[in-house]
């Protein structure tokens, strides 16, 4: 069992968890990711480690599918039944000269300590943060504390740009410092358009993949990925790859597979938790209440 | 051990050969509980009846382990099943599953001298029948231990070479580790195996008896990732490592349309099913294809094509086909298994080899391309090698199609065990005999070093790796 030390709400069903996990605490590093099981019922999920101190590791968790809901509803006290890690490869922290950390929704939870280990390693960094609404835009104050710059488009216009990620990356990438570097991390129809976006210019962009995953230890499979025309396991080869390689559409496809079944435990989860916290109306209504109270580590 | 069979040779050469009660093949082929239902005394006896007793025992020298067969059937004769078991358990501390899961055909029933004219002496399900027994009895004859020595050892995995070392290594004296990347014990035994073959309540039980005999147990603990081999020895104060992460790194055929959605590697179908019950979603979280009423394809002639292909049936497919380029006396799964899958309704289509799979728009496999195959000539093997026919090309419907044609080594530890010799295939080197690797106070066994292979070599490896280990710690000697 692994103690939640800490939970808060960072947004409309976002938490931010602190985990005990002092082995996988000691061994993180910016890019990999843990596999948790929430049950003794429970599938196994990928999450990306969004930080670490000498004994705990932080995950952000975004409540899309029973699983990630169910997670959601657990608070501090309490203790997560499975966690494993850390895996997959760690990000390549180079001196690249400017580098653009991009980080749709939760996707910022994933570039984050990336992002910050790109600063740490002498780059100019530059983020840009993108969400449906206000309310979905995460770690703003983390970020702008060690970067260049901070960006935020939101597609609704309701707080820093209106727009997508991708037109501030244009106006990046056209401007006098044109980034040497670009991480995306978010959803897979962001990834592919920042991909498009850079390709023309050559510039390095790399993101992080989310393919299905069951072991995590290369075993199963069922991770596995087409990048530049060849099969990867994302699990153990990635989970970063070249955006310019990835076959983006196979990855879209084979996240589908299972849709259907995801949508009827989704269902009939929400039939049993007809008020789970993250549904709370006042919040939802007021969703400034659910801004971060501490700087997250 | 003197006979005490009453019958002389002859008389107890006429007594034919018992038959595993089974369930009928209509019934379990939509249920996942087990086929063989086991041996009751009666029959135990009348089969016991049947050993020669010979002098020679060959069966001894077929079996992986070393199990003293001639003396645990005298036992069965005598109708003290608990002292069959302890003498089953001296040299195998897994009885109940290699009682069930053992290619006894190539080993010891293979070597029976009754079956040069008939049908060789029913050592498997002896075998079962004692363990069972014990079980249900509740008095299993764990073997003592030796006094404490102080040296400490890692195991990493715990499959069957895993358990079985870690069985013996601790009757030896020495504490023992079990490091486990899953969050539950077994290794193959338990995502691999399917309940309707190796019902998972007696992994747990044989799992506990270890604990009982005080093996210490750590899931969630991938090496190479965790912790790594060097830590191991050094900041973790082990005195020694075994390396038993068996062959976890599915091999898939590189043909075009492998990432269609429906494609899955035997690994993960099975792992799906056995290790998180994905049959049972959505009482289990875990999903898989909804194969009802589906055209299931199952790539590879092997245990695990068999496993794969007969899960897919009880999930509810139309149609389970083996698809397997030579033909079916060159397949290498137990003749029981392929014998059960006919019975149940699986499709062979053999001299057969996929060249594509065929999708939609969408993603989703739709059929698969094969080719017609004839045989060659023997290839390394011994077994005759397949040639494509020119022209012979064709093509099977198929919703799902599950890759059942092998594993290599999963790169995990040797990646991050710099000094740590591997061969070509990414398996790690080891001395046959001692199983000692290129690094010193690290021994690796089973399918990590032999490529995919059974349960009981594996567990023949455990015993060596166990012998040796318990040898270097005493002396020192490397």
């Amino acid at each position: 069992m692994f103690p939640i030390v800490e939970a808060r709400w960072l947004a409309p069903d976002v938490k931010w968890f602190r985990l005990r996990a002092p082995l996988i605490a000691r061994k993180q590093q910016p890019g990999q990711f843990v596999i948790v099981r929430v049950h003794e019922r429970g599938e196994r999920i990928p999450l990306t480690i969004a930080g670490a101190d000498a004994e705990t590791i932080t995950l952000i968790v975004q409540g899309v599918g029973k699983t990630t809901k169910l997670l959601n509803t657990l608070e501090a006290g309490q203790a997560v039944l499975d966690v494993v890690g850390p895996l997959g490869r760690p990000s390549e922290i180079r001196r690249y000269g400017t580098a653009v950390v991009i980080g749709g929704g939760v996707g910022t939870a994933i570039a984050y300590p990336t992002a910050r280990a790109l600063k740490q390693a002498g780059n100019r960094v530059l983020a840009i943060l993108g969400g449906r609404t206000r309310a979905l835009v995460i770690l703003e104050p983390e970020m702008r504390a060690f970067c260049d710059a901070v960006y935020v488009t939101t597609d609704d216009g309701s707080y820093g740009e209106k727009g997508l990620v991708t037109d501030r990356l244009r106006q990046l990438v056209a401007g006098p410092e044109r980034p040497d570097f670009v991480l995306a991390i978010g959803p897979i129809p962001m990834m592919r358009a920042v991909a498009e976006v850079t390709r023309p210019y050559g510039i390095k962009t790399m993101v992080s993949l989310n393919p299905i995953m069951v072991d995590g230890t290369g075993m199963c499979g069922g991770c596995r990925v087409v990048v530049g025309g060849k099969t990867f396991f994302a699990c153990v080869d990635g989970p970063e790859f070249d955006a310019h390689q990835v076959d983006f559409q196979i990855l879209a496809a084979r996240n589908a597979m299972y849709r259907e079944a995801e949508q009827r435990a989704l269902a009939e989860f929400l039939a049993q938790h007809p008020h789970p916290p993250d549904q709370c109306r006042l919040t939802q209504a007021h969703p400034e209440l659910l801004r971060p109270l501490a700087p997250a580590p | 051990m003197n006979s005490t069979n009453p019958l002389p040779p002859k008389e107890r050469m006429r007594i034919p050969r018992q038959r595993m009660p089974e369930q009928p093949p209509a019934e379990r082929r939509a249920n996942f509980a087990e086929v063989n239902l086991g041996l009751d005394a009666a029959l135990a006896r009348q089969e016991a009846l049947r050993c020669l007793h010979c002098k020679s025992h060959h069966c001894f020298t077929g079996c992986p382990v070393g199990v003293k067969i001639k003396d645990f059937v005298e036992l069965v004769l005598r109708g003290d099943y608990l002292a069959a078991a302890a003498k089953i358990r001296e040299d195998n501390v897994l009885p109940a599953i290699t009682g069930r899961v053992c290619p006894q055909e190539d080993q010891c029933e293979g070597q029976c001298i009754l079956g040069k004219h008939g049908e060789p002496l029913a050592i498997g399900y002896l075998e079962r029948f004692v363990a069972d027994y014990e079980r249900r009895v509740g008095q299993v004859g764990l073997p003592p231990n030796a006094p404490p020595t102080g040296k400490r050892v890692a195991i990493i995995g715990s499959g069957p070479a895993g358990l079985s070392a870690a069985g013996d290594l601790v009757q030896r004296g020495h504490q023992v580790t079990v490091l486990e990347a899953l969050h539950e014990l077994g290794g193959v035994l338990i995502y691999g195996i399917p309940e309707f073959r190796l019902p998972k309540h007696i992994v747990h039980e044989e799992i506990e008896n270890l604990r009982r005999m005080g093996v210490e147990f750590r899931t969630n603990v991938v090496v190479g990732r965790t912790v790594t081999v060097d830590e191991l020895l050094g900041s973790e104060g082990y005195h020694a490592v075994f390396i038993a992460t068996g062959a976890g790194l599915p091999v898939f055929l590189n043909i075009p349309g492998e990432h269609l959605c429906g494609v899955y590697s035997a690994n993960e179908f099975l792992t799906r099913v056995n290790l998180m019950k994905a049959n049972e979603f959505p009482a289990w979280d875990e999903p898989i294809y909804d194969c009802r009423g589906k055209a299931v394809a199952v790539i590879g002639g092997g245990n695990t094509a068999m496993d794969a292909v007969r899960t897919a049936l009880r999930l509810g497919a139309a149609t389970a086909t083996i698809v397997y380029r030579r033909s079916e006396v060159e397949m290498p799964a137990r003749a029981e298994e392929i014998k059960h899958a006919r019975e149940e309704g699986v499709q062979f289509l053999t001299l057969a080899n996929p060249v594509e799979f065929l999708g939609d728009a969408r993603g989703w496999l739709t059929g698969i391309r094969c080719q017609r195959m004839a045989l060659g000539e023997p290839d390394a093997s011994g077994r005759r090698r397949p040639q494509p026919v020119a022209g012979s090309e064709f093509e099977i419907p198929a919703q799902v199609a599950i890759v059942a044609v092998g594993n290599r080594g999963n790169p995990l530890v040797q990646s991050t065990t710099p000094d740590l010799k591997t061969n070509p295939l990414g398996y790690i080197e080891a001395d046959p005999q001692s199983l000692k690797t290129s690094k010193r106070g690290v021994f690796a066994g089973g399918d990590i070093v032999t490529g995919g292979a059974t349960v009981i070599l594996a567990m023949g490896a455990g015993r060596r790796a166990a012998q040796a280990i318990d040898q270097y710690l005493r002396t020192g000697e490397w």
